[in-house]
């Protein structure tokens, strides 16, 4: 199995550790990732041209058409705009003739024959739960997560076509293949606020409070995402917040890629975890040895 | 003092001076003007930072570097060879043209004994090194012309300094091939080492010279006679060979000569190869004075640059950190593999401006934040934009070869802009009310409506609209708001009645559009299928494009 990997933008910079976790765990499920020099998928340009963005997306999965490839990638938001722009593309062909035009230039050419996927449909649809079961060798058991979705990869559901847009359930199933439990909580498809960051961060943190007040109540340890930009959120950006505006219960954030290799029985600092404190629900379970536990604390 | 000298001494006078000017801007140009550190302090500071390169261990790596990453330019081997071979060839081929033939009575003289021009391997090397240059200029040429983006983002500055290595060099093949032709400096040469004035004499070697050195007499001597070239030989082994062998070494140069052949002794009249040594001459000391103001400081700037770790600088010193700043865009070769590789580069395709490329971005920052109180064409509303749609993937720091931390630059910059309350127009929304914003953005003219999806001007988009308040009660932005009316202006359902009414302008200034976080939620849930969040993205769009 051999796929294009978008990472995207935000994860070499800011968020390493997504990069390191999904190359490991993939790795480790044969898969294997091809680097191509893509650019930024266009979700961040959306705000100000529809035409940049959709342009910045085609000329993605024209890169990986060029290669034969499908697209994987492990940040919701790109997901989401490599969709929606592929969506345009098919829609509308005033839009395709003038994008492939541009694409040309430099001998590329968009057509509708590129699959994207987002990191758990590779996980769930290409590899399958079974067989990642069978790789699960340190379950987390009694772990209570509570998946945090994503909005850009559901919806439009029309667009992006990742899983039931209202009442997805691919997240908790692939939680339930590490062993841990998944909680049921009421705004577990909402915004995790980011989109708002740094455009009015105000109102972006007091979504996510809602949010974290939310899965707390829910009785989860941990909230899990699978998303660059809501992991953004959640840990970086929440830290950086002054202890006294933090009101909410610390409900620390894993990405889903971590806890899975976690439960493959990989080790923390295998999966980008070492560099910063994890809860110890995680560990706290039984099966994870404890010299793991010390490493985390040093 | 003759006219070389002169030249000589005025050029480098003024290249030195400016020099000198350019580096005090690394220490006086600021990024960011809050915690400003004054020119002393900061020259203190960097000294500090210098004197402690000087620590065994760092030694060791800042020699490693010299030699890697400066002198043999692995990190741009590894990333395309052919780039290598192009600066490589500019570099090396110049170098060796400026120490052992520029400067040979200083260099040359001294290093080599019996050191003549006109011996080999010299004469050869000479060629050797003038043909790589060309080489080099060719493969420079063909990469900005051909190369996607590349081509689009190329200054006069760039040409200008191709042309003037290209003019230097065409120059001295030419000087040389006017030399190997010119039966004067023939009649110069004879009358110093031959010291004799009989034509008896000179016409053997005259005849010699003619066949196999060159030379176009005004009367062509025989050379079918054997027996003639044969004596021309023999004066030669006395009395030249020693000093000169023949030009076909020079190959670039000789077979040049080749083709003035048939003008025969015109350009002797009027001594051609002097006004070529003069031609020659003042280019390079037009390019010596020119050196500190053009791209060829990266002489300079450059290696400094690749000395210091990219990510090195300690953030929490300001005044190294501004100073870096400043070594890095004067150490900008606009080589343009930044905007070559732009994670946001479809972006300016499409919006057009070029600081949306970091190239040009870097320049743009460099004349904003120039000491100079003139010349300050640059925009800082371009400079802004450019600014806010870079995502900081890194890559351009990652890739530049000249090891400028880009990233550092465009964080610091971004942060002086939000000083300056230059700002996305997500928050100059705030600056005005909704119906301030609608008589504002309504005069603007749209500059290209067709780039839209053009889902506000569609009656068919609303259409199904029964105002039922579903994407309201959905939207998390407005659950978040004690008071939505007051927070918001509008509601998303009042938004999409505007949109019925063809009352676009009055929702361009609504916080309930910017303060949108694309979540869908009201599109989805709508049961009519209005696009909601689509319109909403579009109003964005439409209002970014007014107040461009």
């Amino acid at each position: 199995m051999k796929y294009a990997y978008f990472s995207g933008c935000k994860i070499p910079t800011h968020l390493p550790e997504y990069d390191i976790a999904t190359r490991a765990v993939l790795d480790r499920l044969g898969v294997r990732l091809a680097d191509l020099r893509f650019n930024c998928c266009g979700y961040p340009v959306r705000h100000r041209s529809f035409e940049a963005s959709a342009l910045s997306g085609a000329r993605n999965l024209a890169l990986a058409r060029r290669e034969h490839l499908s697209i994987v990638t492990p940040c919701k938001c790109c997901y989401g705009n490599l969709k929606h722009a592929e969506y345009w593309m098919k829609q509308r062909p005033q839009l395709r003739d003038k994008i492939n035009g541009m694409l040309a230039e430099e001998g590329l050419e968009w057509d509708d024959d590129v699959r994207v996927i987002h990191l758990l449909t590779l996980l769930d649809e290409d590899i399958g739960r079974e067989a990642l079961r069978s790789r699960v060798t340190r379950p987390l058991e009694s772990l209570k997560v509570a998946p945090h979705y994503g909005c850009h990869a559901l919806r439009p559901g029309n667009v992006v076509q990742f899983d039931n847009p209202l009442a997805p359930t691919i997240f908790e199933n692939l939680i339930s293949v590490t062993g841990a439990e998944s909680r049921d909580w009421p705004l577990r498809l909402e915004c995790c606020g980011n989109p708002l960051w740094e455009k009015n961060s105000r109102l972006s943190i007091r979504l996510m409070n809602r949010k974290l007040a939310n899965a707390a109540e829910s009785g989860a340890d941990i909230l899990a995402t699978a998303c660059t930009y809501c992991q953004l959120q959640f840990d970086k950006i929440r830290k950086e917040q002054p202890e006294k505006q933090r009101k909410v219960p610390e409900l620390a954030s894993v990405l889903y890629i971590q806890l899975l290799g976690l439960s493959m029985g990989m080790d923390a600092e295998q999966v980008g975890l070492s560099k910063k404190s994890i809860p110890d629900s995680i560990f706290s379970s039984s099966s994870i040895p404890e010299e793991h536990n010390k490493v985390l604390k040093h | 003092m003759n006219f070389y000298n002169t030249a000589f001494y005025i050029s480098l006078s003024v290249c030195i001076f400016g020099i000198l000017c350019r580096i005090s801007t690394w220490f006086f140009r600021h990024v960011q003007t809050e915690d400003r550190v004054s020119f002393f302090p900061r020259i203190m500071e960097n000294i500090g930072g210098v004197i402690s390169v000087f620590a065994i261990p760092d030694i060791f790596r800042i020699v490693r570097k010299l030699l890697t990453d400066v002198l043999l330019q692995l990190h741009i081997f590894r990333e395309d060879r052919l780039r290598w071979f192009m600066h490589m060839s500019i570099c090396y081929g110049f170098l060796y043209l400026l120490l052992f033939h520029a400067l040979d009575e200083q260099i040359s003289l001294r290093f080599f004994t019996g050191y003549e021009s006109t011996l080999n391997p010299f004469m050869f090397l000479r060629n050797l090194a003038g043909f790589l240059v060309l080489c080099g200029i060719g493969i420079a040429v063909y990469r900005r012309k051909k190369f996607h983006l590349l081509k689009k983002t190329n200054r006069k500055g760039d040409w200008a300094a191709l042309l003037l290595l290209f003019l230097i060099m065409f120059s001295g093949f030419l000087l040389e091939s006017f030399q190997i032709l010119s039966p004067a400096i023939f009649d110069e040469m004879v009358e110093e080492y031959m010291r004799t004035e009989d034509p008896e004499e000179i016409l053997p070697l005259k005849a010699y010279w003619a066949r196999d050195f060159g030379v176009v007499f005004p009367q062509a001597p025989d050379t079918d006679n054997a027996e003639l070239l044969e004596e021309g030989k023999g004066y030669h082994e006395e009395s030249c060979s020693f000093c000169h062998v023949k030009p076909d070494a020079a190959f670039v140069s000789y077979p040049l000569s080749k083709i003035f052949r048939p003008i025969g002794n015109m350009p002797d009249t009027f001594r051609a190869d002097r006004i070529l040594w003069y031609i020659h001459v003042l280019i390079c000391f037009a390019g010596l004075a020119w050196l500190p103001f053009s791209k060829f400081f990266h002489m300079v700037s450059t290696p400094l640059r690749l000395l210091k770790e990219k990510t090195e600088i300690r953030a929490e010193n300001a005044a190294e950190s501004e100073t870096a700043r400043s070594l890095g865009m004067d150490a900008c070769t606009h080589c343009g593999i930044c905007s070559q590789y732009c994670s946001v580069a479809p972006a300016w395709q499409v919006l057009g401006n070029p600081d949306i490329l970091p190239s040009e971005k870097l320049a743009s920052l460099k004349n904003l934040t120039s000491l100079l109180p003139f010349g300050k064409e640059k925009k800082i509303s371009g400079f802004a934009e450019g600014s806010y749609i870079c995502t900081e993937c890194g890559r351009c720091t990652e890739l530049c070869p000249s090891g400028i931390n880009l990233q550092d630059i465009w964080q610091a910059s971004k942060k002086e802009l939000l000083r300056m309350r230059i700002t996305e127009p997500h928050r100059q929304i705030r600056k005005h009310t909704v119906s301030e914003w609608a008589s504002i953005l309504k005069e603007k003219e749209e500059v290209s409506p067709e780039i839209r999806l053009n889902l506000t001007d569609r009656p068919e988009t609303f259409r199904g609209c029964v105002q039922c308040t579903i994407c309201t009660n959905v939207c998390p932005v407005v659950a978040a708001s004690d008071d939505p009316q007051s927070d918001l202006d509008l509601t998303p359902q009042q938004i999409m009645n505007l949109m019925r009414l063809q009352m676009k302008d009055m929702a361009l200034g609504a916080r309930m559009v910017w303060d949108c976080t694309t979540c869908y939620m009201c599109q989805e849930h709508c049961p009519q299928g209005v696009r909601v969040a689509d319109v909403l993205y579009e109003l964005r769009n439409i209002a970014s494009e007014r107040m461009r």
